[in-house]
């Protein structure tokens, strides 16, 4: 009796040796063929006519402009985002008010729009045929087809990213610990940066670095709003299209690499970020 | 310093959490705000410390107006039951905290925080553990820590919301005798919000017992418990049992006895409730007196040093609970089943229709 229980119960803790082994390969197998086999492509096409060619098709004057471009973008959308991240999810986490649960959902709309939809409300609003075009064009401002128009595509577009990672976060650590510092007497800033910030620095760092993942990456909406104007409104993304329709794979695959780059950076920091969270969220909850 | 709170209300939606509350705390005092979950404690506890304002009403701190005052203009200490420690900060730093924010002009040099914050890691016992993060300590040393982070401004009060809640029994204990043991060196003006009547009337040098916003009682320990003013009091501080009947020109009928109930003189015929504690109950195997009522061991059960004894009575077939010192227990040797009479010592009738 004694022991077809302990069987029927280890049974149930874990699965046969050949189940785990199956499951395991299915999987490594599927990451190898849909991610690791393409990132290896990706550096085998880019260097294939050797380091010479690689370095040359990166210091191609276009590409240099447009890595420009994606650098300026990214450094534009990740503070803005940052503020705003923070800001939103400081106001969802520690402050009930009406209008929260909208808040919530305005938060995720660019992550349930297409990217190219995206890029079209802003051709809409600001193009020489929308709402404000007459205006602007009145004025001398161009938006659409310069780079405030892709700013403000690549602001829409990732601007969940920090948000989304900060109110799960910050709800799950309640607000007791910031009323605590303020019967201790300490301002609203010296809360936020001596109690909050510390508790939360972990999961901005991971939200900016997705945010600047996409901000550098981002194709849909900035394709629509760039106009493709060579060495001016070109993006990474974009002008690695370019290449490609103009049958130069090697510098095609060049400049992706830099993007393939930044993914594995990404990667890494993430990883560290999220290990770290993990270190720090649970202590007070322990004994709850 | 006093608290003065005056018809102080709070709604939060349509919950009505606090109505007309009016309340004096006298300076050096420890209140305890003794009630049930929902009746209002914790939120007037928030409102004295500022993180939550009244709808209505007005709070004084020595007589001076501090309604509009903001949390950090009060001076109160503030003890969360889940202590609310910075998780990212050591022992050290949270108790040395709210020196370290006080504006440059007014805030002690580095020497005096390191000496004030000692002197606290001693008065709670934690000396050897200044450098531990909250994580690594138990949720006693936790909740003391919280006190000393609390003590280190020097508040003129101090505010604690069900502190010992989250302990385990031994500890608690251990700990709110440490807390009274502390108010008696220290006198800071001190309010404390708890379920738990034991530790109320253990602790506290005056009860506020609160139900549903409204306060019920207020008083000495002694008073509270042994003249409760309420039925809900009655009820609310230890074991009670109730006996329904009827008063009539200063008796009262129940349970085939009748009592004689002076206060009740002007009853007529109203329905009443007697409230007789557990260990306000005799069980003698003679009747010795016209108000026993007869009675079935129906069960025994050893608590401590207490025996809790279910007796059945014949009328309706209700079981009230006894407790009897061990003694007592050992002498009269009960067991299930037998028939007995008990007796009440002490029983304190409402003419209401109070139902619990």
């Amino acid at each position: 009796m004694q022991g077809t229980k302990n069987q029927k119960n280890s049974g149930t803790v874990s699965e046969p040796a050949w189940v785990r082994y199956l499951l395991l390969t299915a999987a490594l197998a599927f990451l190898a063929l849909f991610l690791l086999l393409p990132l290896a492509a990706v550096f085998a096409q880019a260097l294939d006519k050797g380091w010479e060619a690689y370095l040359a098709a990166l210091k191609e004057p276009d590409t240099l402009s447009a890595v420009r471009l994606t650098l300026i973008t990214a450094a534009v959308c990740v503070p803005l985002n940052l503020f705003f991240g923070i800001v939103a999810s400081w106001a969802i986490a520690k402050f009930s008010f009406p209008g929260k649960s909208f808040l919530i959902t305005l938060i995720d709309l660019p992550f349930s729009v297409s990217p190219v939809v995206s890029g079209l409300i802003y051709v809409l609003i600001f193009g020489l045929q929308g709402w404000l075009g007459p205006w602007l064009q009145a004025h001398d401002i161009k938006i659409i087809f310069a780079v405030p128009g892709i700013i403000l595509a690549t602001v829409f577009v990732t601007f969940p990213f920090i948000a989304r990672e900060l109110i799960p976060l910050m709800e799950s650590q309640g607000r007791e610990e910031e009323e605590a510092a303020l019967t201790l007497g300490a301002s609203g800033l010296q809360t936020f940066f001596r109690v909050t910030f510390p508790n939360i620095k972990w999961g901005i760092l991971y939200g900016v670095i997705l945010c600047n993942a996409r901000a550098m990456g981002e194709f849909g909406a900035v394709s629509v709003v760039s106009g493709h104007v060579r060495g001016s409104t070109n993006t990474i993304p974009l002008q690695v299209e370019i290449l490609y329709n103009e049958y130069s794979y090697a510098a095609a695959f060049a400049v992706a690499s830099l993007l393939a780059l930044l993914a594995l950076v990404t990667l890494a920091v993430k990883t560290v970020a999220e290990w770290k969270m993990n270190q720090t969220i649970p202590v007070t909850d322990t004994e709850r | 310093m006093s608290i003065d709170i005056e018809a102080v209300s709070k709604t939060f939606g349509s919950f009505a959490a606090l109505s007309d509350v009016s309340l004096k705390v006298p300076s050096g005092e420890l209140v305890a705000l003794l009630g049930p979950s929902g009746s209002g404690k914790t939120s007037l506890l928030r409102i004295i410390a500022g993180l939550e304002t009244p709808d209505s009403g007005r709070i004084l701190f020595d007589g001076e107006e501090a309604t509009k005052r903001q949390v950090q203009e009060r001076q109160v200490g503030f003890v969360f039951q889940h202590y609310a420690l910075f998780r990212h900060m050591t022992v050290f730093d949270n108790i040395a905290f709210g020196l370290t924010v006080k504006p440059k002009k007014v805030r002690p040099g580095k020497k005096e925080i390191r000496d004030k914050v000692m002197s606290l890691l001693k008065l709670i016992q934690l000396e050897q553990l200044a450098d531990r993060y909250p994580a690594q300590l138990s949720g006693g040393q936790r909740q003391r820590v919280a006190l000393a982070r609390a003590l280190a401004v020097e508040p003129q009060v101090l505010l604690l919301d069900e502190p010992f809640g989250a302990l385990d029994a031994k500890v608690r204990v251990e700990l709110r005798r440490w807390l009274r043991r502390l108010h008696d060196e220290i006198h800071v003006t001190s309010v404390f919000v708890t379920h738990d009547q034991e530790e109320a009337l253990e602790v506290a040098d005056r009860i506020v017992v609160m139900n549903q916003g409204r306060i019920e009682q207020q008083g000495t320990p002694s008073e509270v418990y042994d003249r409760p003013a309420t039925p809900f009091v009655f009820d609310f501080l230890g074991n009670v049992n109730l006996f329904q009947g009827r008063a009539h020109k200063g008796t009262v009928q129940m349970g085939g006895v009748s009592l004689s109930s002076p206060e009740h003189a002007s009853a007529n015929d109203a329905p009443a409730v007697g409230y007789v504690r557990s260990h306000d109950i005799a069980i003698e195997r003679e009747s010795t007196d016209p108000g026993s009522m007869q009675a079935q061991v129906r069960y025994l059960l050893s608590v401590g040093p207490l025996v809790r004894v279910d007796l059945t009575l014949p009328e309706g077939d209700r079981t009230i609970e006894v407790d009897l010192p061990r003694e007592e227990a050992d002498r009269l040797q009960l067991t299930i089943g037998e028939k007995v009479y008990a007796r009440a010592r002490k029983m304190r009738v409402f003419v209401d229709d109070y139902q619990i």
